[in-house]
């Protein structure tokens, strides 16, 4: 096991990674991506399961599935990082002929990309989907999904949610970034969606809260509790408190970094506030 | 001309339920979905004898499509089942982003399609079907013409990696294809040679035009008759070779003249050998209610549409 220490060297790198390659292309959704680096490097490089390499089926290894796609940037970074492809790819994002879609795909054969996402709320059908195989393939491995909140606001979702506990599709956690943000305002102010938690709970899930999702501790002791609760006749359902914009002081606590890339002067005061930890791209 | 004998009047849809029994017995990849409509689509078979390869979903059309292609990540070939409206129209986001674009091995499979569910009414016929899906890049569109060869091809797409939109009817209608026809995706077939006209139809028209043809035949016209049942990729060659002996041409479809069989043809002559073309199919408009064979009629999608049009489109040679 890595240690904490080790976790947020690669943190910090993501960070770094995030903010030069949304900077580059004046585009891109860094609040997001800087909300959920500590939970995605965690996954990756400590919750989940994998094999070496890639390939679609992703038998006998856990599953991750990014349903909120245009946080893309971090998981560009942390599936470079973990060595799915080169790190320099990182300089292809958004460009023309890259594998690094604004959106992850498949269509451009990127390793470590399941499923195209970006229009909303289509990824926790498709995971219960690849849950459903690997039960049928008595794989015992785990289905992992991240969603914004904002994100719930699609009906899919809601569809999805029902069917996975009625199906007792127990081999799945899904985890909600609550960061409370939307494009056009707080969640409150865009769609009042009251209790996120009493939602799932009515709808039949096991949910638990991690209250500081941008600490590494608090995500490696949350996932460890979920997963400790998986094959047990419901799905596990995690809501991640982050912030927005986590780790550049002028990006958090607003919405206005949702797909804003920071000027050059903003990139500078942000990766400075990010020291170089394992090398950039 | 040659002559088609009705082996017996059948509903494509039970050629779907037969072709999945078959594929239940034979291929374990296989998985049937479903959104509440497990008698509409006639796949009881297959649940009763593979139960836990059945998965019944309820009413959530966006979340069938998106188990579908999540299932394929495991290696399941999914194929799912619901009315043509719900498969396409109502679930176009879900499947143009989770399944065309990510390029996964879903077959969906639509009933109902058309005019010919008859008395439900506009809400649940679609006309527009086969546009939506044969612009989806990747995407095969096919349209069987009966009960043998709808079974047929629902065996076949099985074997082939890649997005299938499958669609068939609710009525039963003249079971004519032999038995034991080899489908071969994207491959049309000649079913009559004429030397006058070449009549291309599409599902339940191809019987329609085969009528047509013999009524034809009568006046002294000879039709060619040929079988499209892959709308995607679309046979140019048998298109091109008929043309250039005939002279002219008449699609048949039941479907909206705007995105369907027709236009694809109009686009294969207009850039490779333009021919006067007539179109037998709705024009821009809703169904209603109306027993099938009223609708047929109200709409211009029979045989006396079909010789009509022949006789238009011999003017214009």
């Amino acid at each position: 096991m890595p240690k904490v220490s080790e976790l947020q060297e690669i943190t910090t790198q993501v960070r770094r990674d995030i903010l030069r390659m949304v900077h580059k292309v004046n585009s891109g959704h860094p609040g997001g991506s800087l909300g959920c680096t500590e939970f995605i490097v965690a996954l990756y490089n400590e919750v989940m399961e994998l094999k070496e390499g890639f390939d679609m089926d992703g038998k006998d290894e856990d599953l991750f599935f990014l349903s909120n796609g245009h946080i893309s940037p971090v998981f560009y970074s942390v599936l470079a990082r973990r060595g799915y492809f080169p790190v320099d790819e990182l300089n292809t994002f958004r460009l023309l002929n890259s594998r690094l879609q604004g959106h992850p795909t498949t269509h451009e054969g990127l390793p470590g990309v399941r499923i195209a996402s970006g229009s909303l709320g289509q990824g926790m059908s498709v995971a219960i989907g690849a849950a459903q195989a690997k039960k049928l393939n008595k794989d015992s491995n785990l289905v992992y999904t991240l969603h914004g909140d904002g994100e719930l606001q699609e009906g899919q979702n809601w569809e999805a949610i029902m069917y996975a506990a009625g199906k007792k599709v127990d081999n799945l956690i899904s985890t909600i970034d609550l960061n409370g943000q939307q494009i056009d305002g707080s969640t409150d102010d865009v769609l009042p969606m009251g209790s996120i938690k009493a939602k799932f709970e009515a709808f039949g899930w096991d949910v638990l809260e991690i209250k500081d999702g941008n600490d590494l501790d608090a995500i490696l002791n949350g996932y460890k509790e979920a997963k400790s609760r998986t094959g047990k006749g419901k799905p596990v359902c995690v809501l991640l408190y982050t912030m927005m914009g986590n780790g550049v002081d002028f990006m958090m606590h607003t919405h206005a970094w949702h797909g804003k890339a920071p000027s050059d002067e903003q990139l500078e005061n942000a990766l400075s506030q990010n020291p170089e930890t394992l090398g950039d791209y | 001309m040659k002559k088609y004998i009705d082996q017996g009047k059948n509903d494509t849809r039970s050629g779907y339920g037969e072709g999945m029994t078959e594929l239940g017995r034979t291929n374990p990849n296989v998985v049937a979905l479903c959104a509440d409509l497990v008698g509409s689509l006639k796949i009881q078979e297959f649940i009763n004898e593979n139960p836990e390869r059945f998965f019944q979903i309820g009413i959530a059309e966006a979340n069938m499509m998106g188990i579908a292609a999540g299932l394929t990540i495991g290696g399941k070939i999914p194929f799912t089942g619901t009315f043509a409206n719900f498969s396409t129209g109502r679930v176009y986001d879900q499947i143009r982003q989770s399944i065309a674009y990510s390029n996964k091995n879903v077959k969906i499979c639509a009933s109902h399609a058309g005019l010919t569910l008859g008395e439900d009414g506009a809400t649940h016929q679609i006309l527009e079907d086969i546009g939506l899906m044969k612009m989806l890049p990747g995407m095969t569109v096919i349209n069987p013409c009966d009960f043998n060869q709808t079974k047929a091809a629902t065996i076949a797409i099985a074997e082939y990696e890649g997005p299938v939109y499958l669609r068939f009817g609710r009525p039963k209608v003249a079971n004519f294809t032999p038995v034991d026809q080899k489908f071969e995706i994207g491959k049309a077939l000649m079913l009559s040679e004429g030397t006058d006209v070449t009549i291309i139809a599409t599902g339940h028209l191809v019987w329609e035009a085969l009528v047509a043809a013999e009524n034809l035949e009568n006046q002294g016209i000879s039709a060619e008759v040929i079988n499209i049942h892959t709308i995607k990729p679309l046979d140019d060659e048998a298109i091109l070779k008929s043309v250039r002996k005939t002279g002219c041409i008449v699609t048949a479809e039941e479907h909206n003249h705007l995105g369907g069989l027709g236009e694809s043809v109009a686009r294969v002559l207009a850039t490779k050998h333009p021919t006067p073309q007539e179109f037998v199919a709705t024009n821009d408009t809703f169904g209603e209610s109306g027993t099938p064979a009223q609708l047929m009629e109200k709409y211009g999608l029979n045989n006396k549409a079909i010789e009509q049009a022949v006789l238009s489109v011999l003017k214009r040679k």
